[in-house]
């Protein structure tokens, strides 16, 4: 179900309803007080903005962090971001923000959209040297534009080649793996930070994929259009209990030929979606991408032979990770 | 940086200091280990597609691989429309082991085989005996940094009749060992390969030319065990070894028997038949016994009953040299005549005790044994 509003209609409605969110129960699983931020599966809030771009076309740091607040509003239907963010973390939390990094600049996670996330997690009182953005290698940070920070002083970013991988092998489903250090034992809670694009063996790859790089051994697991291997690992404990929101990034996206990334086949979507059931958020990726190459007269992922299954999997009776029928989807867009 | 003379003569005095036996790890300093590093070979068995992408033509996957992703077995490596092995020269274990070890009990008995291995598989056998290393990257794992001259020549030197490539896959870093096995050739040395015979026929017979012995594990009968336990296919694994069989390439099979798995009495008796018929009654087939192990950890050890009915189907259907391997001290690990029945060799475990072949024959009734006796 499709709702769309307009920005000045949300912010009314949030005035009004602001103080009546919807606040969950803390998560029994993980035994911790937080998110106290839970919104029921299948909710994403999708917010575009052409404004985004600057004359010289490069990101507007205030726009996308007035979108990135927006959404997170209009997403646990609360007044302010700054409540939105606080019923999400403690100031105990060690966050991890997982971005995508593969394909370099130009089509990884973009930096503007990860500092708008970082100084939010600071405002709430979260220590910047709690808070690690990572990937899964110092390499494909450092080609996409980050800075390796290691030492504490400062907002920390790494690789899991940096903090290694854990001893024991974890088994979920299909899949045999170690672990990224850096989400077992070094974080409280991640942000997933995808990139919503097209993928040339899985069909897209967007929030459930980003998680191939949290194991040790994603080459093993790209057959079969990555069906049942991607939906296994969310089932990861550690990635199940941990991951609180993802906020993909949905500014320059592709429709074809990735994840390497492609510029022929990239489109300036200028927007950012917001989500806690990565289930619903990659079904609505799959129908822009869909949507994009249609209107460039492509085939669908479905004609192309590499319909994204692992989705539907992933919302199983096995896996019961979110909603994927579009249906059944609460999608606002902004 | 360190010159190839320099690191020989490193190596030499870190392992003549270590007092070197069999088995024993012959690299261990730190400070020769290195990363996968920067140190990049170009692949050979590539097509280039457009867009930068490459079409892997090394096994049978056949993997289409973007720029900056890695195929299957996680060593090789796109990057900008040009594929690359990782592992080429990187090691991440070297052995002196028995080649009975291997096992190839019909080449060159008592031998000592330099065994090394880089990281890497192009399957994932749920039961993989060395998974630490089968299934993982270069990067995840300390490496050594060890040319092909500096194989062959310390496998000269510790009097290894052969470089085995084995423990992992050596598929996966066939162009390393193409050139270790041309250096061994150089200072006759011979090499033999320990795989799963999960690789293209064009590969194969490249390195048939510089190979004198293959072990091919031959996991199931069927399809359905390759899909669902081993990620892979049975009849590319048929077909290899009917080309080493044209080749002429001495082969030795393993089957490693696993309960309620691979152990069904019709189908051993249908694979021990198309052994005979497709490569004939000579090839030597060693039925070993299943530990759990990696995956596959709710299962018990073989029965030895069931490893001994395993042979006595394997010989009712005509196969003249079967074995039980990983049970020390059993019978079956002898070698026997077929023609007058005399032990052959005697063996416990990797020692041999005894051995009446002279030659290439019984030294008993003068029967020619298949095999590469010296």
């Amino acid at each position: 179900m499709t709702k769309s509003i307009s920005r000045r209609e949300f912010f009314l409605k949030s005035m009004i309803t602001g103080s009546s969110a919807f606040f969950a129960k803390p998560d029994a699983r993980a035994g911790i007080l937080f998110p106290k931020n839970k919104v029921a599966a299948g909710r994403v809030v999708s917010i575009r903005d052409n404004s985004v771009r600057t004359s010289k076309n490069s990101l507007n740091p205030d726009v996308v962090e007035n979108m990135l607040n927006t959404a997170m509003s209009a997403f646990f239907s609360v007044g302010s971001a700054a409540e939105a963010w606080a019923g999400l973390f403690s100031e105990n939390d060690v966050v991890g923000i997982k971005v995508n990094c593969l394909a370099g600049r130009g089509m990884s996670t973009s930096q503007t959209l990860v500092d708008a996330i970082v100084k939010n997690l600071l405002a709430i009182g979260i220590p910047a040297r709690q808070i690690i953005i990572w990937d899964r290698a110092n390499d494909d940070l450092k080609r996409a534009g980050y800075k390796i920070q290691t030492s504490k002083r400062d907002v920390l970013c790494y690789g899991n080649d940096h903090a290694g991988y854990t001893r024991q092998l974890y088994e979920s489903g299909s899949i045999g793996s170690f672990l990224s250090n850096i989400l077992v034992h070094q974080c409280t809670a991640i942000i997933n930070v995808p990139i919503m694009k097209d993928h040339g063996i899985v069909g897209i790859t967007n929030a459930l994929k980003n998680f191939f790089g949290a194991i040790h051994n994603p080459n093993k697991y790209h057959s079969f259009k990555g069906d049942p291997y991607i939906a296994d690992v969310n089932l990861l404990p550690d990635i199940r209990n941990k991951v609180r929101l993802t906020i993909c990034d949905a500014l320059t996206s592709q429709y074809e030929g990735g994840p390497p990334y492609m510029p022929q086949w990239c489109w300036q979507h200028n927007g950012v979606i917001v989500a806690q059931d990565m289930v619903a958020m990659d079904s609505i990726a799959w129908n822009i991408i869909d949507g994009k190459r249609a209107e460039k007269g492509m085939p669908s992922l479905k004609e192309a032979g590499r319909e994204p299954t692992y989705i539907r999997t992933a919302a199983d009776a096995d896996h019961k990770l979110g909603i994927c029928e579009p249906n059944a989807i609460d999608l606002i867009e902004i | 940086m360190k010159s190839r003379r320099r690191f020989i003569k490193n190596t030499s005095m870190i392992c003549l200091g270590a007092g070197l036996v069999p088995n024993e790890l012959f690299v261990s300093s730190a400070s020769a280990a290195t990363g996968a590093g920067e140190l990049l070979t170009e692949a050979r068995y590539y097509d280039k597609l457009a867009h930068r992408k490459i079409k892997c033509v090394l096994c049978p996957r056949e993997c289409v691989i973007d720029d900056l992703e890695r195929g299957y077995c996680g060593v090789r490596e796109n990057r900008g429309g040009t594929y690359y092995t990782l592992v080429h020269s990187r090691p991440c274990t070297a052995h002196i082991d028995p080649i009975e070890k291997k096992p190839l009990f019909h080449f060159m008995p008592a031998s000592m085989a330099f065994s090394i291995a880089t990281v890497g598989c192009n399957v994932e056998c749920k039961f993989c005996q060395n998974w630490q290393i089968s299934q993982v990257r270069p990067e995840q794992i300390r490496n050594y940094d060890m040319p092909p001259e500096v194989i062959a020549e310390y496998a000269k030197e510790k009097k290894c009749k052969s470089i085995a490539y084995t423990y992992t896959e050596p598929v996966i870093f066939t162009e390393y060992m193409y050139d270790c096995a041309v250096a061994g050739n150089e200072r006759d040395v011979a090499s033999v390969m320990i795989s799963n015979g999960y690789i293209n026929p064009k590969p194969m017979k490249d390195l048939s030319k510089v190979l004198r012995a293959v072990k091919i594990d031959l996991k199931a009968f069927t399809e359905k065990f390759y899909r669902n336990l081993v990620a892979g296919e049975l009849k590319p694994v048929l077909d290899t070894l009917v080309l080493l069989r044209e080749m002429d390439i001495w082969t030795e099979i393993v089957y490693l028997v696993i309960p309620s798995h691979n152990d069904d009495p019709n189908e051993l008796k249908q694979m021990c038949q198309w052994i005979v018929s497709e490569l004939g009654a000579d090839v030597p087939v060693h039925f070993t016994r299943f530990y759990p192990q990696y995956r596959l950890k709710n299962l018990p050890p073989t029965p030895i009953s069931t490893l001994e009915s395993t042979r006595k189907i394997a010989q009712d259907a005509g196969i003249n040299f079967c074995y039980i391997g990983n049970v020390p001290q059993h019978g079956g690990e002898n070698t026997y005549c077929p023609s007058c029945n005399k032990m052959l060799i005697k063996r416990r475990g990797y020692i041999i005790l005894e051995n009446n072949i002279t030659g290439n024959r019984c030294a008993n009734c003068q029967q020619e044994i298949p095999g590469i006796w010296s």
